[in-house]
């Protein structure tokens, strides 16, 4: 199969973020990683896992069959999406009651799980078919001017049985993404806890004290931006920031990029290219040092 | 100290003395049989779970550890009546850190399907299943952002096949309250 995967959207990234669809589809052209659009799509079932385990399993299992029948892996920019279509696909391929069960949902579409397929989501993509040495070489513009934090965020790490390629307690990866653009990556405190994001419409109280949690943490080490892979973690923070603000009285002024933001840049593409426009925590002040380091 | 922000009053699980009448006896061995709280027999009550949950840091009212006592004793209703348990955020924290396996989030997620088929449902997961249904997304998207696509040079958004999904979902319980609902609601 290649570089030629089959890009699931999800559902919160055409909603409301596409700054990281833009930016991460120009990257992956650019390391010459070929993208098919799904011919037919549903939410891959993360959301209704809570009210409904057999709702998920049908609807990350339709997913999973379409893409089989393209012959083509997944690729997700949502580790949600990732986490439930790996998920599913290991659990159907071992539990064969369970899969026929599935599988007679699917025939009312005239689907069928076979289970001939992968799905990785675009960190694990980069870090395992395309190679850090690749990503370095594709780097023009070295933003060692930059020092910035990671947020991996939950569901791309756990639970670990499911999705495997990092260590949840200690992860490497997106650090290691980080440095190949040429910027630091700072270490702080309790950086793989979660954003909140999950809590937001059950207690906003509790979402926005672990999001401030976060955001203090990285304030602290001074970085000049906070780096994610999720579309759920990048509305928490950035669309919360200002709020948190004003609530806790406090100044943060972190600027939320989506990884391939970064990495965009590094590879001399420009802040309009890579949608800096839609992010609502001004970034100028980063890309200013950007553009004057580069001269 | 943090400031004390109150946006959602939370509602502990009752407090009211057990009484021997709401003890289902057989409900951790019928947990025990469902597909993700396989091995809820195993917990031996460490805490492991609520020390290292995030949401336990800032609710005064969600701890996993406890939700996993009640389910054990046998307090039925009272654990799927509890608005706690929808505070789960799904880390999967608990899950990788218990030293028994237990698959704590796991674990809620059935209690909160358990609680769902008896109609206790968040609006939020009511809206999301129909939109789904609607249109195979979990959010309604604006036409304004499916035409900015464009624009943006964006290839057009795949299309949801409600049909479909329909179909594959003809028979689960949930979705069917939900449609009847739905159509009560309409008339």
């Amino acid at each position: 199969m290649g570089n030629k995967f089959l890009i699931f959207l999800g559902c919160a990234i055409p909603y409301r973020v596409s700054a990281y669809e833009i930016s991460a589809r120009k990257v992956l052209a650019k390391l010459g990683v070929e993208l098919v659009e799904m011919p037919e799509f549903n939410c891959c079932g993360l959301p209704l896992d809570p009210v409904s385990h057999e709702t998920m399993l049908i609807l990350a299992a339709k997913n999973l069959a379409l893409a089989e029948q393209q012959g083509l892996n997944i690729l997700t920019l949502c580790p949600g999406c990732a986490g439930t279509l790996k998920k599913v696909n290991k659990i159907l391929k071992e539990d064969k009651t369970l899969r026929e069960q599935i599988n007679g949902h699917l025939k009312e579409a005239g689907l069928e799980f076979k289970g001939t397929i992968t799905t990785k989501h675009l960190l694990q993509l980069l870090k395992e078919d395309i190679g850090l040495d690749k990503i370095k070489s594709s780097v023009v513009k070295p933003l060692t001017m930059l020092k910035v934090a990671e947020h991996n965020g939950c569901h791309i790490l756990r639970p670990k049985e499911y999705i495997g390629f990092d260590d949840p307690e200690d992860p490497q990866t997106l650090k290691a993404l980080i440095e190949a653009t040429g910027a630091t990556c700072l270490d702080y405190i309790d950086e793989t806890e979660c954003c909140g994001a999950p809590s937001v419409g059950v207690s906003d109280k509790v979402a926005l004290q672990l999001a401030r949690d976060k955001l203090s943490h990285v304030k602290m080490v001074d970085a000049q931006a906070l780096i994610t892979i999720c579309p759920f973690c990048h509305i928490m923070y950035d669309t919360n920031e200002l709020r948190i603000e004003k609530m806790f009285n406090e100044a943060y002024g972190i600027p939320i990029l989506h990884y391939p933001q970064l990495l965009g840049l590094a590879m001399g593409m420009t802040p309009e290219e890579l949608a800096f426009n839609e992010l609502r925590v001004d970034a100028s002040k980063i890309l200013k040092q950007v553009n004057e380091g580069a001269k | 100290m943090l400031p004390k922000v109150s946006i959602m009053t939370e509602t502990a699980a009752s407090k009211e003395p057990i009484k021997s009448s709401e003890i289902d006896p057989k409900f951790k061995y019928e947990l025990s049989k469902m597909h993700g709280s396989e091995k809820i027999l195993k917990c031996f009550q460490c805490g492991t779970c609520t020390s290292d949950c995030p949401v336990a840091r800032y609710s005064d009212t969600y701890r996993p550890r406890t939700l996993i006592h009640m389910a054990q004793l046998g307090l039925k209703n009272r654990v799927l009546n509890s608005d706690t348990l929808w505070l789960c955020a799904a880390c999967f924290t608990c899950t990788d850190r218990c030293p028994q396996d237990v698959e704590v989030a796991s674990v809620i997620r059935v209690l909160r399907n358990l609680a769902a088929e008896k109609g206790c449902v968040p609006l939020v997961f009511k809206e999301q299943a129909n939109s789904v249904l609607e249109s195979g997304y979990a959010y309604k998207i604006p036409e304004l952002r499916i035409k900015k696509r464009e624009t943006q040079g964006l290839p057009p958004l795949p299309k949801g096949n409600p049909e479909n999904i329909r179909k594959t979902l003809k028979g689960v319980k949930f979705i069917a309250n939900l449609e009847k609902k739905g159509e009560q609601h309409g008339q």
